[in-house]
């Protein structure tokens, strides 16, 4: 036990005395909660748009009105002629024009029916998908409004609720999937590295010709990295909470235990890893492509896992983080008790369990 | 009482492209207390050697004993009596020399304090600067760190490989003297070196090169196998001179030793016929001086046969 105390406080000095890679270790999560929440999402807000209003009536002015105010789009310009609409696209000053034809209020009180016209710049796709999206839905719901009273003849409402997330937000997907992320980072690379650290410098040709154990030397790396993982695991729903306002429904504690769960599947990845190279960079190498590649594209945290082809959908199964990322979302998100993340918790308990002795069973007790 | 025995051991590093016999049936005793010194050049199979009698590699054939304890089957109980100082500096460069100290004495289950005898001698040399990083110690200074560190659980046997290689000439013989001293504790130590004018500093030594022994033995008996009469050459013209020696029947061998050219001398030729044939071909101003064989006179002669 000495020993072990030993080695863990020499494992913390190598760590402490490395400022440069502490601090990167505690920042990069911070700094990855802040661009996946403010930078890169994929909610369109405050889009420009302009108008080609031939009618300017009540009616039009209230729908403008409607779609300015919402704070997916920003009213730019009013046009006067079609002419103007290739122009504005072309210098980029609006994402989508709205025409309305001439009397466009009397058409609709008075036919029943009033076409509108909305033209959208598709060079990106999924901005006008979602853009064009969005104003039809504010102009049914104006439309809603004006026949309110009256009966229509064979409607059908459908009524949409985003539970869990009514707002849609890009954030609440980010969390976790930047959890998972930070956690291979930490625990997967840097102990790998920290363990192939000893063989290229040659310590560990004098570790092993000393009574040490092996399981000693592995499980004394890991604790500092797990202890560095819970205040990132910490720091990370702090600001997702106080600072992204994505609220944690379920129990705290079922998710800090699931996540140190990971952590240990991700640590135990690293030594994996570490008893099965011989240089850091090998070590870099496995961690990033074999690891943090397919933590990114198969957990489902970028691309939804049901869109995948078969074979890749498969392979998903045996990425830890696709289980994780499960788990999180339902706990964190949904609110749901352990009880319906038994089977997630069950298989990344398996895993843990595969790793740590398959990597015990690799360690060797001599050079070669 | 045989503090390490081999027996015939071996070791073969087999790549795709070639099998090199790093090891080749190597035999050699050493007793308790003993100084015993593996002298051969550079890639002569010393650190092979060395890892296989500290259970870093498993040998290929043979056999080898370490305090009694096979080196293969009882690796674990080696592991706790033996002292293995790396040819590489293996210590933890960001830890100060007080932290490596320690540590090192924790994983061998005991204390600075309980052994610190064993190290003074060496330690108070480093003990000023027992607060800086191991990493920022002078090469001398990190020698006798890690010798510190490998002698702290007191071990019965000593693994040196190359202790001296890269250290200033002042550090090797200090170097020298701790082992002398360590010696008189009754600690067996076993060194590796490439360099020759180390022999005569050990009890014993085998002379070790491409994989074999090729003898072994104290210096002294060593050098009286040999039996040739060398002698010391210098001209004007020293590379000519090296070229008109090596082409003389007379010699049995020669090569360049420090200022002079070394001539070993087939037993029917005198030093009178070297000289009359050096200055046949040109080398008028020709010193001979006869000389003492030493260890490396003696590697050169077993390497030719």
């Amino acid at each position: 036990m000495k020993q072990f105390i030993s080695f863990v406080k020499k494992e913390f000095l190598h760590i402490l005395r490395d400022t440069k890679t502490l601090l990167i270790l505690l920042g990069m999560p911070i700094a990855l909660i802040m661009i996946f929440g403010f930078a890169l999402t994929t909610e369109v807000k405050n889009s420009k748009f302009a108008v080609l209003d031939f009618s300017k009536d009540a009616a039009t002015e209230e729908i403008i009105n409607e779609l300015n105010a919402s704070r997916y789009f920003d009213l730019v310009a009013a046009l006067h002629t079609y002419q103007d609409i290739e122009a504005i696209f072309h210098k980029g000053k609006a994402k989508m024009i709205i025409v309305f034809p001439p009397s466009f209020k009397s058409d609709l009180q008075h036919f029943n029916t009033a076409p509108v016209q909305i033209i959208a710049d598709a060079s990106d796709p999924n901005v006008a998908t979602t853009l064009t999206g969005y104003a039809t839905t504010i102009i049914m719901d104006y439309q809603k409004r004006v026949t309110h009273d009256r009966k229509l003849p064979h409607t059908i409402n459908t009524q949409v609720r985003m539970l869990y997330n009514p707002q849609m937000k890009g954030t609440y997907s980010f969390v976790p999937g930047v959890i998972s992320m930070i956690l291979m980072l930490v625990c997967t690379m840097m102990t790998a590295i920290t363990v192939v650290r000893e063989k290229e410098t040659g310590t560990m040709e004098v570790l092993l010709v000393s009574p040490v154990q092996p399981i000693k030397v592995i499980l004394a790396k890991a604790v500092p990295y797990l202890l560095i993982s819970i205040v990132n695991i910490i720091s990370i729903l702090l600001l997702s909470v106080f600072v992204l306002d994505v609220p944690i429904r379920g129990s705290l504690i079922l998710l800090l235990s699931e996540s140190i769960l990971f952590t240990i599947t991700c640590l135990s990845f690293g030594l994996l890893i570490s008893t099965l190279t011989d240089s850091q960079q090998m070590a870099m190498f496995i961690s990033l492509t074999g690891l943090f590649l397919p933590t990114l594209m198969l957990s489902g945290f970028l691309f939804p896992i049901e869109n995948m082809p078969m074979v890749l959908q498969v392979v998903s199964n045996i990425v830890p983080a696709r289980w994780y990322y499960q788990i999180v979302r339902a706990v964190m998100i949904k609110g749901l008790p352990l009880i319906t993340v038994w089977k997630e918790t069950f298989i990344l308990t398996g895993m843990t369990v595969f790793l740590l002795m398959a990597s015990l069973k690799n360690f060797k007790t001599r050079l070669a | 009482m045989t503090a390490v025995a081999v027996n015939n051991l071996s070791k073969v590093y087999a790549t795709k492209k070639e099998t090199i016999d790093a090891v080749q049936h190597v035999s050699f005793d050493v007793a308790r207390g003993e100084l015993f010194g593996i002298i051969g050049p550079d890639g002569a199979g010393k650190t092979s050697l060395f890892r296989m009698l500290t259970t870093l590699l498993l040998p290929d054939g043979g056999s080898a004993t370490v305090d009694g304890s096979d080196i293969v089957k009882d690796y674990e109980a080696i592991r706790q009596k033996v002292g293995y100082m790396p040819g590489r500096f293996s210590l933890y460069q960001d830890l100060t020399v007080e932290e490596n100290l320690n540590f090192f004495a924790t994983i061998f289950n005991t204390t600075v304090g309980a052994n610190y005898d064993i190290i003074k001698d060496i330690y108070v040399q480093i003990e000023p600067f027992k607060k800086r990083r191991a990493g920022k110690l002078s090469g001398g200074m990190k020698q006798k760190l890690a010798l510190s560190c490998a002698l702290i659980h007191r071990p019965v046997v000593l693994f040196l490989d190359e202790p001296t290689t890269g250290v200033d000439a002042v550090s090797r013989k200090e170097f020298w003297e701790m082992l002398k001293r360590l010696k008189q504790q009754g600690i067996t130590i076993l060194v590796s070196t490439p360099y020759m004018d180390e022999a005569a500093l050990c009890d014993r030594v085998a002379l070790m090169q491409k994989g074999k022994i090729l003898s072994a033995g104290t210096p002294a008996s060593i050098i009286n196998a040999f039996n040739n009469t060398i002698l010391a050459v210098k001209s004007e013209k020293m590379f000519q001179l090296l070229r008109d020696l090596k082409a003389w029947q007379g010699t049995e061998d020669s090569y360049s030793f420090g200022e002079y050219h070394h001539a070993v001398m087939k037993k029917e030729f005198s030093e009178e016929q070297l000289q009359n044939y050096l200055v046949e071909k040109g080398h008028p101003d020709v010193e001979i001086k006869p000389t003492q064989p030493n260890i490396e006179d003696c590697f050169m002669q077993l390497m030719q046969s």
